[in-house]
């Protein structure tokens, strides 16, 4: 029952792009085609998940044991970048056609706040999942990390769907770009607003 | 470029904002009302300034193939510092923020102008760089939150001139994205003339 609590508020409640303005750059960026909305949400799921657990335990096994807390953001982001090319490497070695499918969005992840944002969240924000306010633990952590990439990939492919009907339309010249998809994403933000009452 | 133009140019022709479109995610997250909106500016000057000078000196040893993560640490660090200074002197501006300060991080106006400035441009010009680019990002911010304020609050920096809630949404997610669109609009009608 907690972990979908946890599903139904990280993916439609606290959407990370809609309500938490998480990853905004490259859900702009890559949204115009479905097929590469699909490509990118798949890689950011991938190295969502795997940043969380690695940071997770950093934090807790060596940055706090050690009083060094103070260098949190330091090495979440070293450990984000490392990781990226970690999986970058392994990709290309193992499943050649998967690293086709993501390989030009990996790069790109390093610097989608979505990954430092949820990393940080996890070891740092008290949630109340119809229980007593409290730090995640490691299962809840990954399912929240699980639950919120879906949450963005399923923002990015809602948008990409909307982006290239709207490309086909005739929009006045100072809304052409990225003003009219900015308001097209409020518009889908008040939709998600409907979904606050249910957790 | 005189030292003006270089100062200027980051308010209108190279504003991060409404022209370059970086640094989306603080832009929206923290512009609730005027005064946050700028603070978030000014935190994010601090980094800029500092990075783009340090960047600027060391630019010239840092091997090529590994620039990016020396950039991320540098930024990195001055974040770092950023965030002990607000906890010290700023507790409350520090809690309302909350994520979007170690969040400058990975914000994309900070490793861009590294790249695309200070790393082939004098200590002086990349200091001044950092201000222009600082002080339209802050404008910027503050313009936002100032909408978004009288829209959804009835008030400008926190002084309250309309009676009553004002419209709710314009305070959440959504207004967010539609004031920043319309501003857009606003910013591209006023520049095309």
């Amino acid at each position: 029952m907690e972990y979908l609590l946890i599903i139904v508020s990280a993916i439609f409640v606290n959407n990370i792009v809609l309500a938490q303005f998480l990853g905004v750059c490259p859900f702009l960026g890559v949204s115009s085609k479905l097929s590469t909305a699909t490509g990118m949400s798949g890689a950011v799921c991938f190295v969502i998940t795997l940043a969380t657990v690695v940071t997770y335990l950093i934090n807790n096994y060596l940055l706090v044991p050690f009083g060094l807390g103070f260098l949190q953001t330091i090495a979440f982001i070293l450990v984000i970048a490392a990781l990226v090319q970690i999986v970058e490497i392994v990709l290309k070695k193992i499943s050649p056609s998967l690293y086709q499918a993501l390989g030009i969005f990996l790069p790109l992840i390093t610097t989608n706040c979505a990954v430092l944002g949820v990393a940080i969240t996890v070891v740092s924000k008290e949630f109340s999942f119809g229980g007593a306010p409290h730090l995640m633990n490691l299962g809840e952590a990954v399912v929240y990390a699980v639950a919120t990439s879906l949450g963005y990939g399923l923002a990015m492919v809602l948008f990409a769907g909307l982006r290239e009907q709207l490309a086909m339309n005739d929009v006045p010249k100072s809304f052409k770009g990225l003003p009219i998809a900015f308001i097209t994403v409020g518009i889908m933000a008040l939709a998600f607003l409907g979904f606050s009452g249910i957790v | 470029m005189s030292k003006f133009g270089l100062i200027a140019k980051g308010i209108l022709k190279e504003n991060p904002t409404f022209v370059l479109v970086l640094g989306m995610c603080p832009t929206l997250a923290t512009t609730t009302s005027a005064m946050n909106g700028l603070e978030m500016g000014l935190a994010t000057m601090f980094v800029l300034i500092l990075s783009n000078i340090v960047i600027s000196l060391i630019a010239p040893v840092v091997p090529d193939k590994v620039h990016i993560p020396v950039y991320i640490v540098v930024i990195a660090t001055f974040v770092t510092v950023l965030q002990l200074l607000m906890q010290a002197f700023v507790p409350e501006v520090y809690e309302t923020l909350g994520l979007f300060i170690p969040l400058i991080v990975v914000n994309c106006i900070v490793l861009g102008r590294a790249e695309a400035f200070a790393n082939k441009n004098s200590v002086g010009d990349s200091a001044l760089d950092g201000i222009g680019i600082g002080i339209g990002f802050t404008l910027s911010l503050t313009v936002i939150g100032i909408v978004r304020e009288i829209l959804g609050s009835g008030s400008v920096f926190g002084w309250k001139f309309i009676a009553g809630d004002g419209i709710l949404a314009f305070v959440m997610a959504p207004g967010a994205f539609i004031v920043l669109g319309y501003l857009m609009v606003l910013f591209n009608k006023l520049a095309r003339r």
